[in-house]
C-alpha cells in the first residue's frame, strides 16, 4: 500500500532536536562540564577518604598511598581531580552569584564563563607546579 | 474549581512533600563549601611532602580535625544531592533508577562515615 503511514516513502519524519544538533555556547559547555567535574570530584572523595584511613594505619598502608598517588597514573588522576575541584568550586560560586540574581545578561555570562574555565586551568597548574617544587618530582603528598 | 487543599496550598511542600529542601541543601552545603574547599587546597600544599607523622599531627589539631571533618561532611551531602539530579535528569528506567540512586546514597554514606571515623581515631 503506497499510502500506508508505517511506511516511510520520499524523507524520514523530522526528529525532536537533540545534543548533537545545537552548537555550544560557552554556558552550555559550562553547565555540561559542571556536571561532569562534579561526578569527577566524588570519585576523587573516595581517594581523600582512603588518604585519610591510610593515615590512621602502619607505614607499609601510607607508603602504598603515597606510591599510587605519585605514580604516572596517580599524578594525571590527581591532576584531573584538581582541575575538576578549581572548575566546580569557581563554576559553583557562578551558580551562586546567579541564585541571587546577578550576572544573567548573555555577555556577562558568556564572560564569567571564560574566566571561570581560564581560571581553573591556571589554578590546577599552578597548583602542580607548586607541588612538584615543594616535593621534588614523584613525591607529592 | 480547585482541586487543592488550602493546607497543601499553605504548607508550600508541592506534589513531591519536600518542597524546596533538595534546591535549598544543594546551595547552603555549596554555600559552605567555598571557604571548606579554599581551607582543604591550603592544608593540601602545606602537607606536601610531609611525612604521615606531620601530617598526622596536622589532623590532631582540634581545629583542623573539626574543618576536615566539616569539608567531608558537607561535600558527601553535595554529592548525594548532585548525583541525584544528574540520576534523575538521564536515567529514565525505573528499576536503575532507584538502584543508581540507593547506589549514590549509599556511597555518601561510606565515604562520609569512613573520613570520619578516620579522622576520630587519630586522636
Amino acid at each position: 500500500m503506497a499510502d500506508n503511514p508505517q511506511v516511510q516513502t520520499r524523507h524520514p519524519r523530522p526528529l525532536s532536536p537533540f545534543l548533537t544538533v545545537y552548537r555550544w555556547p560557552v554556558t552550555m559547555a559550562t553547565s555540561i562540564t559542571h556536571r561532569v567535574t562534579g561526578v569527577g570530584i566524588s570519585a576523587g572523595l573516595i581517594l581523600i577518604a582512603w588518604w585519610l584511613v591510610a593515615l590512621t594505619r602502619e607505614p607499609e598502608q601510607y607508603d602504598l598511598f603515597v606510591w599510587v598517588v605519585s605514580g604516572p597514573l596517580g599524578q594525571i588522576v590527581l591532576f584531573g581531580f584538581v582541575w575538576a575541584l578549581a572548575f566546580h568550586l569557581l563554576n559553583g560560586i557562578r551558580h551562586l552569584m546567579w541564585d541571587m540574581g546577578y550576572g544573567f545578561k548573555v555577555p556577562t555570562a558568556n564572560k564569567t564563563g571564560v574566566l571561570v574555565v581560564t581560571l581553573s586551568v591556571l589554578l590546577a597548574i599552578g597548583v602542580f607546579v607548586f607541588a612538584h617544587m615543594e616535593a621534588g618530582v614523584g613525591a607529592p603528598l | 474549581m480547585k482541586l487543592e487543599t488550602p493546607l497543601h496550598r499553605v504548607q508550600g511542600l508541592g506534589a513531591a512533600h519536600s518542597g524546596t529542601t533538595h534546591f535549598w541543601r544543594q546551595r547552603v552545603t555549596a554555600a559552605a563549601l567555598v571557604p571548606l574547599t579554599i581551607w582543604f587546597g591550603y592544608a593540601v600544599l602545606h602537607l606536601i611532602g610531609a611525612q604521615q607523622v606531620m601530617v598526622l599531627s596536622f589532623f590532631q589539631h582540634p581545629l583542623n580535625m573539626a574543618l576536615m571533618g566539616l569539608f567531608m561532611l558537607a561535600a558527601t551531602v553535595h554529592m548525594v544531592l548532585g548525583l541525584q539530579v544528574v540520576i534523575e535528569d538521564y536515567v529514565h528506567t525505573e528499576g536503575t533508577k532507584i538502584l543508581l540512586l540507593l547506589l549514590a546514597r549509599g556511597m555518601g554514606w561510606l565515604i562520609g562515615a569512613t573520613a570520619l571515623i578516620a579522622l576520630f581515631s587519630m586522636r
